[in-house]
């Protein structure tokens, strides 16, 4: 005689501490086994888009700044190459040089971030604190640009808000020579690591065309095998004077498009980023960042379609303006909202705890999901 | 005057009020909710890791309301999360301090005008004991809130209520 | 790799009866304007046919536009394999708003059509879940990024203004 189960509903409540943010997921189990996992967003809502249709448009760029968190400075690089675009506007070689300096190190902070607590939830303490040391260190090279440690106001439309401090160049330097090494140890420490390795290995696989169906981007495409990397695909500012690789995931330890690769990728994205900032350090020109600001910004009716690739994949910005000096409409296209819809074909059949590991790997900020 | 002070000179014998003896005690391990909501929560975690430690107040993070005694409320209130943060408000048990933490939950923040789905300051579903500006406040911002409601816990009386 | 132009020309010849044209008057690209209930067929084809193969959705966003008591929707599609792009735009009536869904063709617009209807209002036919995804599941009062929203005073208990 079959003993009668009853599915039974868990839930991973909003105040959480391995759920990146306020965020509550709703687990369907069959016993430890998942069977549907239903994600419930919205706890962060701020009325982002509300507030762009009052706002002027220069006073949109502290906002842009508080959608994502972690990487604010790419924010604010798409808002500004989305208007640019819309307006028309010619900006000084300087400002482009410094625009992918600040860009690139954001990138290497919020891949440690994602790092960090990442190996935090599995259950490795120690990678968060060296990780966070080293992010300590970019921090105080933006505070010494711009005068703040997470939230800038910084790279505005037409160019930016300071020009680069006389000792910058030489503290970067400094960084990317002991960045260098730290990263070595992080390796060591958790990516080669047998117990991350049977955590990670063979777990959430994303195939490549349920990815692209799904619109996943940015590190998450890339595990899955396809080079698909806006900067290269669909250039914007100099990014094609760089040379760089664009890192793919391969399946070391397991299947391709499986938790270790997405988290792989990302590691190896930050030795990429330190080979473009140590190129742009040198071919850095004088100018002046403040000659293309307009005095005021009224731009033609029309509309506007720009990305950029931010740390967790591709950041869009739909503008449409009707003449006026604030906009009509603005939507922010968030990579970790679409991003977000693949975690219910993930999970399935896989037990508890690799929930934690599989939304540990997709990388989600809530500010962004919310706006 | 700590109670420190007050040591006969011939044996181990401290002689304190009760009352000190206590909110030493309690001010010196304050064991907070992990809970962090925006942007403030990201300066909440590099208060916590090793350049601006926080264990050396002897604050550490607990999963679990029931088991804390500070909860600090880092990040914009929306009105959908204010009704659990108040849940989770009456889960603590006494005596529980609150720090509000950055503009967005003292008053609304940067949203207080057009936000339709932003609660103006989260001392309008929990009452607040200190509050820290900024946006979000810098790491050494926050050790001064938590040592303002440090001064705070060593005031406090058993027999008087405090204000 | 095909233009604007290009892609309206094949989209009428497998589609003769359809009323499309090309909006190509302001900045910064070209739209095709397409009729809203007609949108599921045409995102079939423009995902399936071996010219055009758009296996990205990259966007989906609804506008409301009051002048002319119309709400609307922008999607913007891309090819990953032959890497061109198009702006599609539908409209509906303010008072009656239904375009069908094209979750079923690309999985990417389940939550933004969710996200359409939170703050819009715009109802999409056959949509697998339709329910408010950012706002509260019980907010009765009314779609938020309408020109001619008004806050509500309370809201259980809370009060919501400043």
């Amino acid at each position: 005689m079959a003993i009668k189960t009853e599915e039974m509903v868990l839930n991973m409540g909003p105040q959480h501490p391995s759920t990146h943010g306020v965020l509550r997921l709703e687990l369907v189990l069959e016993g430890e086994i998942i069977i549907n996992v239903i994600p419930h967003i919205g706890y962060l809502h701020r009325c982002f888009e509300k507030h762009c249709e009052v706002m002027t448009y220069p006073q949109i760029v502290p906002y842009t700044d508080r959608m994502d968190y972690l990487a604010p400075m790419g924010n604010e690089f798409g808002y500004a190459i989305a208007m640019e675009k819309l307006l028309g506007l010619q900006i000084p070689e300087r400002v482009e040089y410094i625009r992918v300096i600040m860009a690139e190190l954001q990138r290497i902070s919020s891949h440690l971030v994602a790092l960090g607590t990442y190996g935090a939830d599995i259950g490795a303490f120690t990678p968060f604190l060296y990780c966070f040391r080293d992010r300590e260190k970019i921090l105080s090279l933006f505070e010494i640009t711009c005068g703040a440690r997470l939230l800038y106001n910084y790279i505005w439309i037409g160019g930016l808000s300071h020009d680069l401090h006389p000792d910058f160049v030489r503290k970067t330097r400094e960084f990317i020579k002991e960045f260098r090494p730290n990263l070595k140890e992080v390796n060591d420490l958790l990516s080669h690591n047998r117990i991350f390795i049977d955590r990670t290995a063979n777990v959430g696989i994303l195939p490549i065309d349920t990815a692209i169906n799904y619109g996943v981007t940015g590190p998450n495409l890339r595990a899955s095998g396809i080079k698909w990397d806006v900067r290269k695909e669909d250039p914007y500012s100099i990014y094609h004077k760089f040379d760089y690789e664009i890192p793919v995931g391969e399946g070391t330890y397991g299947t391709v498009g499986d938790s270790w690769d997405r988290y792989y990728v990302r590691v190896l994205e930050m030795e990429e980023s330190c080979k473009i900032i140590e190129q742009a350090l040198e071919q850095i020109p004088e100018g002046d960042v403040q000659s293309a600001i307009p005095k005021r910004i009224k731009p033609p009716v029309g509309h506007v379609y720009a990305r950029v690739e931010n740390p967790r994949g591709d950041l869009g910005y739909f503008i449409i303006s009707d003449g006026s000096t604030s906009p009509y409409r603005v939507k922010v296209r968030a990579p970790s909202f679409v991003s977000m819809q693949i975690l219910n074909e993930l999970c399935k059949g896989y037990m508890v705890a690799d929930v934690v590991t599989i939304l540990g790997s997709i990388d989600i900020v809530l500010g962004e999901i919310d706006r | 005057m700590g109670f420190l002070d007050s040591e006969f000179t011939d044996g181990n014998i401290v002689v304190a009020k009760a009352e000190d003896l206590l909110n030493w005690a309690r001010l010196s391990s304050l064991w907070q909710v992990s809970f962090g909501l925006a942007c403030c929560a990201i300066e909440m975690m590099a208060t916590s890791a090793s350049h601006y430690d926080f264990d050396r107040f002897g604050v550490i993070p607990r999963p679990s309301p029931r088991q804390a005694d500070i909860i600090i409320i880092s990040g914009t209130v929306t009105l959908k999360m204010a009704t659990r943060i108040k849940r989770l408000y009456e889960q603590m048990p006494d005596p529980k301090y609150i720090i509000s933490m950055g503009s967005c939950s003292n008053c609304g923040g940067p949203y207080w005008e057009h936000g339709y789905h932003v609660l103006k300051g989260v001392d309008r579903v929990i009452p607040v004991d200190v509050y820290v500006p900024g946006c979000p406040p810098r790491p050494e911002a926050l050790l001064e809130g938590l040592l303002k409601l440090q001064e705070k816990i060593r005031n406090e009386s058993m027999i008087k209520k405090s204000a | 790799m095909k233009n604007a132009e290009e892609i309206l020309q094949i989209l009428k010849e497998n589609f003769p009866e359809s009323n499309l044209e090309l909006k190509t008057d302001q900045p910064t690209e070209a739209v095709l304007i397409a009729a809203s209930l007609e949108i599921d067929k045409l995102s079939l084809f423009l995902r399936d046919s071996s010219e055009l193969l758009f296996d990205s959705l990259m966007n989906l966003s609804g506008v409301d536009e009051l002048k002319e008591s119309l709400l609307s929707v922008y999607y913007h599609l891309e090819s990953t394999s032959l890497k061109h792009k198009i702006t599609i735009k539908v409209s509906t009536d303010r008072n009656k708003p239904e375009i069908p869904t094209v979750s079923e063709v690309w999985k990417a617009a389940d939550w933004h059509e969710r996200e359409a209807y939170d703050l819009f209002g715009i109802i999409f036919l056959n949509h697998p879940d339709l329910r408010r995804i950012l706002m509260p599941y019980d907010w009765d009062a009314g779609y938020p990024l309408r020109k001619d929203y008004e806050n509500p005073e309370f809201y259980q208990g809370m009060k919501v203004p400043y």
